[in-house]
């Protein structure tokens, strides 16, 4: 903790810069037919060789999905989505590369663009993040997994979901859709039907992950949903910390991306998942940008187990998500640390659900709204007690920032406890930029931009530390970066 | 040299300084005195460039650069410092990181290479010991929960930190303890220099016995009406403003 702040004090004044991941990679793409229906789910299913129950399976969320409707209760606009124009699998031609020799140059090429480095001896040699292994998923596919060596030594499993599949069928049949049932929403359901790569993760009991693990997520291709699974299996006593990013190219048409996200911490099992989500927004008209619809759910299954969900949220046209925990086993712990910015026309709908089961669970809840320009974001957070949950506590604390008078901040918490033992504690605040804070701040030499920067930063210090170091970096840019042309 | 000819200006549609005349050379240091609700903050202000505070007339300039057409962090990088009444707080923004960031901006600004952490945190320890300032001032968010005399002696540090050209300290002395005060006055003085002028706001003779003037002035309602030697503040103790604001 104390070197993360010791960081978050230290880091480099920013570089004026735009969306700078918005370029695009021209590499040969095999592409199925646009549009949704039995046969593309077929296609998919066995372009992977994927096993009879995982296409059963498929094929149930498929008619699912078709059964129903697009949720409507968040406070989002945008035009209807057209599913069938939308292209359902993307990934680079020829067959699937067995080792980094084999990724197309250009890919690599890219990912070293983006600073994510493939090449294992380049992030060793490194200083920026020398200990964290990579899964790159471009597109449909995962195209490179870094440091599996190191890891199976320490018996981790580190690979894309589809490997697993295969390698490990027992461990993806117990668990894939255990935690996020295939018709818990629309967008779980045409996933669970169209899902294409992502990553799984295994700790074996007792096992402390020898380094942080991450996946970068790319969309690169034209009208292709993106549609990512991503498992995460921590057995008894094992720990093990998790990153996630995410880019695009800058295009006029919207792009759909819905993954799925689940967690399981068995007993004494630690699970911290830290997200910094930079789809492109779309320009400052409100023209394009990734539809984000996500469902990411952690099972507390064990007892002393936590599931810990960091994310900073500065992408997207739209943004939709709602990490939660289910806290089952006694003494279980879930925590929300979320910040969530949005200017231009973005709109951020998200938040948390933490449900108490099990008896003292404990969930944090720790929300920054930054909204700016003609933005609208929403912070929606469920806190439920059921009746076994004796001792429960929660704390929720949302906080929302205003820049300028065009943009709307709106706090909905709903609380149901239903243990007369548990406490609930929920505090808010919306604040403005103060002019007296910029002013001090430009009278010390900062420039107007410079000085929302710092002060969004500030404002959400108590998540940001939050972060690993290399991340909570990243995201003070990002931060500063998401802010430009807000004020002045 | 900061010079200052026949300045007016208003908030809203109040007109508070009235045709303000000064100039301070490089080198010298000038006490502003003067009623409460006179205009001192608001000179102040006027200079640092405040929003809301609206010029009407006249000028100020700093060593030949026209201030009033100069963004606040300009004239921070032409070597321009307030010291705050009233300094602000910032929730969640540690002191070094603020202050470092502060001084990046003006090197930046000036063509001159950036310090990084380590060399920055160097000087900064060194400034703190000369201030006899706690370490923690450092680690702490800029003024949150720091006491009045310590908001004030945090202008202080910052003020040795970004080295300025020109000081304007507007009451940094208030709320201070004896003991405060004789290290923010060692402060200001440390920084006498040929090239270092300041413009010294204050209500309280004791601090011009820690930082003497080169000259006093009166500032009531909106403009100096009179000036003088040192002397001029002991005056002023022993028979207050009345009778100024008509000289
Ligand atoms: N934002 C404002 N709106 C309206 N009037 C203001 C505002 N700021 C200052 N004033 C008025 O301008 C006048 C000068 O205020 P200023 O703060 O410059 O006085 P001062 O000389 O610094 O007083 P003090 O010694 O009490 O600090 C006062 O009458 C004050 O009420
Ligand atoms: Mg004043």
């Amino acid at each position: 903790m104390a070197a993360v702040t010791e960081t978050l004090e230290t880091v480099d004044a920013l570089a004026a810069q735009k969306y700078k991941y918005g370029f695009e990679t021209n590499i040969a793409m095999d592409e199925f037919p646009k549009g949704l229906n039995e046969n593309i789910v077929k296609l998919i299913s066995a372009k992977k060789n994927e096993p009879e129950w995982l296409l059963a399976w498929r094929l149930k969320a498929y008619a699912l999905w078709r059964s129903m409707e697009e949720p409507d209760w968040a406070r989002i606009k945008h035009p209807p989505i057209d599913y069938e124009n939308l292209y359902y699998y993307a990934a680079p031609s020829g067959p699937e590369p067995k080792s980094l020799d084999e990724v197309d140059p250009e890919l690599i090429k890219m990912y070293d663009k983006l600073g994510i480095p493939l090449n294992e001896r380049a992030a060793l040699a490194g200083v920026d993040s020398p200990n964290v292994a990579v899964d790159a998923v471009f597109d449909s596919v995962s195209v490179a997994t870094t440091f599996r060596e190191t890891l199976s030594k320490a018996g981790v499993i580190f690979c894309p979901i589809s490997e697993a599949v295969r390698e490990h069928p027992d461990l993806v049949k117990e668990y894939l859709g255990s935690v996020v049932s295939i018709g818990d929403n629309y967008f779980s359901a045409l996933n669970s039907a169209v899902f294409s790569d992502g990553s799984f993760v295994y700790i074996p009991k007792g096992v402390r992950c020898p380094m942080e693990l991450s996946t970068y997520f790319r969309i690169n291709a034209r009208n292709t949903g993106q549609f990512e699974r991503t498992l995460i299996i921590a057995a008894e006593g094992a720990s093990v910390s998790y990153l996630e990013g995410c880019t695009a190219p800058m295009r006029d048409e919207n792009q759909l991306h819905a993954a799925v996200v689940e967690l399981v911490a068995l007993d004494d099992a630690k699970i911290k998942y830290s997200t910094v989500q930079n789809w492109y927004p779309g320009d400052a008209e409100g023209k394009g940008g990734i539809y984000n619809f996500v469902t990411k759910r952690g099972n507390c299954k064990g007892k002393n187990s936590k599931i810990s969900w960091t994310q900073v949220e500065t992408g997207s046209a739209i943004t939709w998500k709602y990490p939660s925990c289910i806290l089952k086993g006694d003494n279980s712990v879930g925590e929300f640390y979320s910040v969530a910015l949005t200017h231009n026309y973005q709109q951020a709908d998200t938040g948390t659900k933490m449900i108490h089961i099990g008896k003292n669970t404990t969930s944090t809840i720790i929300s920054k709204g930054i909204s700016a320009g003609h933005s609208n974001n929403t912070y929606r957070g469920l806190v439920k007690i059921l009746p076994g949950a004796s001792g429960a506590r929660n704390f929720t604390q949302c906080d929302s920032l205003l820049i300028g008078d065009q943009c709307g901040a709106h706090t909905v918490p709903y609380i149901e406890s239903r243990n007369m033992s548990a406490k609930v504690e929920h505090e808010a605040t919306t604040s403005k930029i103060a002019e007296d804070q910029l002013f001090y701040c430009r009278s010390r030499g900062l420039s107007e931009e410079d000085a929302v920067g710092l002060i969004v930063n500030g404002f959400c210090k108590d998540v940001l530390k939050e972060l690993p170091m290399e991340f909570a970096v990243e995201a003070q840019k990002l931060l500063a970066v998401s802010l430009e042309g807000s004020v002045g | 040299m900061l010079d200052i000819n026949n300045l007016t200006a208003k908030i809203g549609d109040k007109e508070i300084l009235r045709g303000v005349n000064l100039t301070v050379p490089d080198g010298e240091i000038h006490a502003i005195m003067g009623p409460n609700g006179a205009g001192k903050s608001t000179l102040s202000y006027v200079l640092s460039g405040r929003e809301g505070y609206e010029v009407t007339g006249g000028s100020a300039t700093y060593n030949g650069q026209d201030l009033l057409a100069m963004e606040p962090e300009q004239r921070a990088a032409a070597g321009v410092f307030l010291a705050f009444q009233y300094p602000v707080e910032l929730p969640g923004v540690g002191n070094a990181n603020f202050i470092r960031t502060a001084l990046n901006s003006i090197r930046r600004a000036r063509g001159e290479a950036e310090l990084d952490a380590v060399a920055f945190l160097k000087l900064a320890r060194a400034a703190i010991k000369n201030l006899s300032m706690p370490d923690d001032m450092l680690k702490r968010n800029v003024n949150v929960g720091f006491s009045g005399g310590e908001k004030k002696r945090n202008e202080v540090l910052q003020m040795a930190l970004l080295n300025p050209g020109l000081a304007i300290l507007d009451e940094t002395d208030s709320g201070l303890d004896i003991d405060a005060l004789k290290i923010v006055a060692d402060g200001v003085n440390a920084l006498r220099s040929p090239t270092f002028s300041a413009l010294v706001i204050t209500h309280y003779q004791r601090l011009l016995d820690h930082i003497v003037p080169d000259y006093v002035h009166v500032l009531a309602a909106g403009r100096i009406v009179r000036s003088g030697g040192p002397e001029l503040a002991l005056e002023l103790e022993a028979h207050g403003y009345a009778g100024l604001e008509a000289a």
